[in-house]
């Protein structure tokens, strides 16, 4: 039997809107004055977060890892100075393959200087509804769609309450282990299907999935991640933070990410102390977002699979 | 039995749960933002045929379930089994009414069936796809009627019930599709 996996996935004119795609992204950088700029997709530090799996590779005999995101190259030349920047190319992350995701995938990534998440936000609905052609955005808290869905407040509920809300809503092989793999069942299972065609920008996220985001009180007194994801038609494209600038902070999420790595079992690499070095001599207060641009071209296009809109997915690579 | 990681779960793959045999239907790779990796997989039930939707944490793994599908010839049924046998070898294996289930009103002797076997014994039976069996009892038929489309029920040989139209009669061969139970035609001399 001949094998048809030399053949691209894609046809030309996905590979056109591609195309297309990345020429609006600049343009809309480019009269907003944001500067386009390459950072090292191949690092001698790995990402921290336990979720993100960077892919380790070697050079020159030391060892090196695939950049999961070109968030601490931007990061870096915002505390050297450099200003409002953006990122647009692949980054790469072990095992995510599925009919919306692939291990290697392209990721636009900007900073705002001087912004906070509301600002950048707004931002990011701007650059959506162009190249989507949607004017409907709804802005939503955290909270209010799980009391919307759910009945069920996810920053002060019991975690009996949310146990017992994810068994009521799906079949699982396994016990949640803490309340934050409980949120995050609930929302994919359960709450990303009810977001609606428009855009949904979703914000204030629990203080434990903060990442690098500042924590804050809301105006309940709860402190909340500010933090943000935007939606569209239930398909999660992008995750911005209010950026954390206390380089004390970083450090010391960066070490528990590390003991929480150690403690699962999990791949433990070096985690980017340049970062933390970085914070340390000034980075700018500043807003930053992340946006998987497959994704993009997916709704933009009609695309059902990510394997419609990258010529050649893992399996063809 | 080998152990399979959700990231091996592909369509047909056989796999236990909750200490049934199972086949995997769908598998979907779900991660929320900056969260915890999922697999959403839908699986057959293989002992019951029911569809079970289960949510794994990804990289969580499953045993391999000892199940194959093999090309055999009904024998004939004692009343208490049904008897099969491996053409090739000739090795015979018999079927209780509970494997074999809703296929039973299709099997023909010598018919070539599907069997799967779960441990080496037979777990379920699949007929083929198109069965040719004879009307043993339909209403009488009505000559002239054909244009009409209209259907009545005929019973076959092995005890099935299908729609047929309207001019079939008692002792005609038909070719019936065994998944819808639809009347495909008559079946033709040979």
């Amino acid at each position: 039997m001949t094998s048809n996996l030399w053949r691209p996935s894609a046809t030309i004119e996905a590979l056109r809107h591609r195309a297309a795609l990345l020429a609006e992204i600049r343009q809309f950088f480019t009269v907003r004055k944001v500067l386009e700029t390459e950072v090292p997709v191949l690092s001698r530090r790995a990402t921290s977060d336990p979720h993100i799996d960077s892919i380790p590779t070697q050079c020159g005999g030391d060892n090196a890892y695939l950049a999961s995101s070109p968030e601490f190259g931007l990061k870096r030349l915002l505390a050297a100075g450099f200003g409002d920047c953006y990122y647009l190319g692949k980054a790469f992350r072990q095992g995510e393959a599925g009919s919306r995701h692939n291990p290697e995938f392209t990721m636009l990534e900007w900073y705002r200087c001087g912004w906070d998440d509301r600002r950048l936000m707004d931002e990011v609905a701007d650059l959506l509804s162009e190249v989507l052609e949607i004017q409907q955005v709804q802005l939503l808290s955290y909270r209010e769609l799980f009391q919307r869905e759910l009945q069920l407040d996810p920053h002060n509920a019991s975690d009996s309450d949310l146990h017992r809300c994810v068994e009521q809503e799906m079949d699982l092989a396994f016990s949640p282990a803490d309340r934050s793999e409980c949120l995050d069942l609930l929302m994919s299972h359960r709450l990303e299907p009810t977001m609606g065609e428009g855009i949904t920008l979703l914000y204030d996220f629990p203080a434990d999935q903060a990442a690098l985001a500042k924590v804050l009180p809301d105006e309940s007194g709860t402190p909340v991640a500010r933090r943000f994801e935007a939606y569209v038609g239930g398909l999660e494209l992008a995750n911005g933070y209010w950026e954390l600038t206390d380089s004390a902070e970083q450090l010391r999420r960066f070490q528990a990410d590390h003991a929480y790595r150690q403690k699962h079992g999990l791949n433990l690499y070096p985690y980017e102390e340049r970062l933390v070095e970085a914070l340390r001599a000034g980075m700018p207060e500043c807003a930053g977002v992340a946006l998987g641009v497959d994704r993009l071209l997916m709704l933009a296009g009609g695309y059902k699979t990510i394997e419609e809109v990258i010529a050649f997915p893992i399996e063809r690579a | 039995m080998a152990n399979y990681s959700t990231n091996e779960f592909k369509g047909g793959l056989k796999v236990m749960l909750d200490g049934d045999p199972c086949s995997i239907v769908e598998n979907e790779f779900v991660k929320p933002g900056k969260g915890q990796a999922f697999n959403r997989v839908k699986l057959r039930n293989l002992k019951t045929g029911r569809v079970w939707e289960r949510t794994f944490r990804s990289g969580e793994s499953l045993e391999g379930a000892d199940v194959m599908d093999r090309e055999m010839e009904y024998l004939y049924n004692d009343g208490e089994f049904f008897h099969f046998m491996e053409p090739e070898t000739f090795e015979q294996h018999q079927a209780s009414t509970d494997a074999v289930g809703d296929a039973s009103k299709w099997l023909k002797e010598q018919d070539i069936c599907t069997v799967t076997l779960y441990n080496g014994s037979p777990l379920a039976v699949t007929p083929p796809n198109h069965v040719i069996l004879e009307i043993t009892d339909t209403d009488p038929g009505l000559r002239g009627d054909t244009a009409q489309g209209g259907t009545k029920p005929a019973t076959l040989a092995t005890g099935a019930v299908v729609k047929v139209p309207l001019f079939l009669e008692i002792g005609e061969t038909i070719k019936v599709d065994t998944r819808t139970g639809e009347y495909l035609g008559r079946a033709k001399e040979d």
